[in-house]
């Protein structure tokens, strides 16, 4: 599945770190984080930061997975930010109207399926890439959003629609959608025909085609997944606070699309692990909480991300060139 | 590739653009007066600007999501090189331009020296830039620039608005550059097909790093311009650009894939959406109702283009 993983004359434990190389880097780091900022202090290592640093952060990790799906599959969808916004206000609107809460969920999900298999179609028959057709629905989404809600806050939910909040055995919920979602995509895209399905047009579209896969129905399916996994994050951003914004997250498609590719995913597309995304969505959240605890000024907490993710960057490009 | 070709989207985006004009004027009186048609001038230079560099980038096949955030990044360091450093504001200016150059020159070498794919190199400088603007400034703004300083953004030469003139001028030399010199010639070649310009002796590598500094420099001119035209500086300057002006660059006919695409349609693309904007926002819809017009607009007539090309069998 990936290069490192078909060499021959390794063994097992070999081929299996070459082939999960990004997603090992990630977890390192996450590891050295936890040990080092947690030496530095203690509190960074308190029950109530890791909750928050989880759950707080879950809906990146979900929405990471359906991205890193579309990434592998040779694609991008720019719009996923503006979509999760609007999934979150139509979601919130029809709690508040009194519709029953496993409708205000489930509504959202179905429509960002719809609407991304839709665009799926339009990407895989017109040949318009999609980060052009994406790009459309970036402002279709956001302007659409900001016209019907006017940039009302949706307050007053019902205490039952809080999914997020939830807390099966003292646990998050968005932490058990987080792992679950994560296994259950990593075994879907490793075990399925669909799933090898997707690396094969991301690799070698033609190739696909003479090996008998038919690539439009590939690329219209892995968009409609893309919006399920959205849908899911939009419900769990909407339900982690108590009240919705109905605007757009600024830059939620970069830390989305980032989070991706930081995990291991080629933006050439045909490689990568939903694994290693969620890693990274992980990985992110524990580097903005870590600097506010080593007292670094909230200011330059981007810049320090964009440097991190820039050696992360380099670090991958030259282990891939040594690989090669 | 014959011109003919070559300008067939520029043609259908021509038509578009009289079309919408035609429409929007007579939706509105106020929009066919020469005080309106120049003050959207003025509010589409910034964009202008940076979208001739853009024009380039995206002809090699790369993408250059990092221009708004030298932008912000730019205007920070001016703020900070005036007010807090003490130099002289014409030589902070250079100096702060110096600096954005730098920023795109740094996108052009992590792409060619490491072989990042452009656009993850310029999503992590995106957040570096801004993150640096963010840091260097802590949320502070710098105002009370001297009075000719405002020229820039808000003074007129001959009754057109300076920035009008400087986006006039620099779309000659960008158009000059990419449709009649080697130098567009080899931007053309990477973009079809870089192995094999490599291989026909073209400097693939110094191109490219001559492309996305020019684009941190037009970033920075922005920046300028934009300061000037507010009258103060803010970290948040340019936020959310990289994508006002991609949208006008693919309008305009340039191929996301590279080898593909031009000045002029890039300027068309331009002014349809200037006038969408303005036109729409006269005919008394929402500021918000145009972002969904733009967008319907992007998805229509690359589509229209798609279609075009599939009937000549290409």
């Amino acid at each position: 599945m990936t290069p490192a993983g078909a060499r021959i004359g390794r063994t097992n434990l070999q081929r299996f770190l070459g082939g999960y190389g990004q997603e090992i880097v990630v977890l390192l780091s996450i590891v050295t984080l936890f040990v080092v900022v947690g030496a530095v202090n203690p509190r960074f290592m308190a029950e109530n930061n890791i909750n928050s640093i989880f759950a707080g952060n879950a809906y990146i990790a979900v929405a990471a997975i359906g991205m890193s799906m579309i990434i592998m599959a040779g694609h991008i969808d720019v719009s996923v930010g503006a979509l999760i916004g609007v999934i979150a206000t139509i979601a919130g609107t029809l709690a508040v109207a009194g519709y029953p809460v496993w409708i205000a969920w489930t509504v959202p999900i179905v429509f960002s399926m719809v609407l991304n298999a839709g665009v799926g179609a339009l990407v895989a028959y017109t040949r318009i890439p999609s980060i052009v057709v994406t790009l459309g629905m970036l402002s279709i989404l956001k302007g659409g959003l900001i016209s019907a809600t006017g940039g009302a806050w949706i307050s007053d939910l019902p205490p039952g629609f809080m999914l997020a909040q939830m807390r099966p055995f003292g646990i998050p919920s968005a932490v058990y959608f987080m792992a679950g979602l994560t296994a259950a995509a990593a075994f879907f895209m490793r075990y399925t025909d669909f799933g090898r399905a997707v690396y094969a047009v991301g690799g070698n579209m033609e190739a696909a085609r003479a090996a008998g896969i038919d690539p439009q129905r590939t690329v219209i399916g892995v968009f409609a997944l893309h919006g399920l996994f959205a849908g899911i994050a939009g419900i769990l951003f909407a339900t982690q606070l108590q009240v919705i914004q109905s605007t757009v997250p600024p830059n939620l498609e970069l830390t989305v699309i980032t989070a991706s590719v930081i995990g291991g995913v080629s933006i050439l597309g045909g490689t990568g692990t939903v694994i290693g995304s969620t890693l990274a969505a992980i990985l992110f959240a524990c580097i903005g909480s870590a600097l506010i605890f080593l007292n670094v000024s909230a200011y330059w907490l981007r810049a320090v991300l964009g440097l991190l993710i820039l050696a992360t960057v380099l670090a991958d490009m030259a282990r891939r060139r040594r690989a090669a | 590739m014959t011109a003919a070709r070559l300008l067939r989207h520029e043609t259908i985006l021509l038509v578009l653009t009289i079309m919408a004009l035609a429409v929007l004027a007579s939706l509105s009186d106020k929009f066919f007066t020469a005080e309106n048609l120049l003050n959207q001038g003025r509010l589409m230079s910034e964009v202008g600007l940076v979208a001739l560099a853009m024009t380039f980038v995206i002809v090699t096949g790369g993408i250059d999501l990092s221009v708004g955030s030298i932008l912000g990044l730019t205007a920070i360091l001016l703020g900070v090189f005036w007010k807090n450093v003490g130099l002289p504001l014409p030589l902070a200016m250079f100096a702060a331009l110096a600096c954005g150059t730098f920023a795109g020159w740094a996108n052009g070498f992590i792409i060619t020296r490491f072989s990042v794919p452009p656009l993850i190199a310029t999503l992590a400088t995106l957040a570096l830039y801004r993150g640096l603007a963010e840091g260097i400034s802590e949320a502070r703004s710098v105002r009370g620039y001297p009075e000719w300083f405002f020229f820039f953004g808000q003074g007129e030469v001959l009754g057109v608005p300076l920035q009008l003139w400087l986006l006039g001028i620099a779309t000659v030399i960008a158009a000059v550059i990419l449709g009649l010199t080697p130098f567009g010639r080899a931007t053309y070649a990477i973009g079809a097909n870089e192995t094999a310009a490599r291989f026909s002796g073209i400097r693939v590598n110094a191109t490219k790093l001559w492309i996305y500094a020019a684009a941190g420099f037009l970033s920075g001119l922005a920046a300028i311009v934009f300061v000037s035209r507010v009258t103060t500086t803010r970290s948040d300057m340019g936020t959310g650009l990289e994508l006002d002006v991609i949208t006008g660059v693919v309008l305009g006919g340039t191929s996301i894939f590279g080898g593909r695409g031009t000045i002029v349609g890039t300027i068309l693309g331009l002014i349809l959406i200037q006038a969408l904007k303005n036109g729409l926002a006269l005919s008394g819809v929402k500021g918000d109702g145009t972002i969904v017009v733009i967008g319907l607009v992007l998805i229509g007539a690359i589509l229209i283009g798609a279609l075009f090309d599939r009937n000549r069998g290409g």
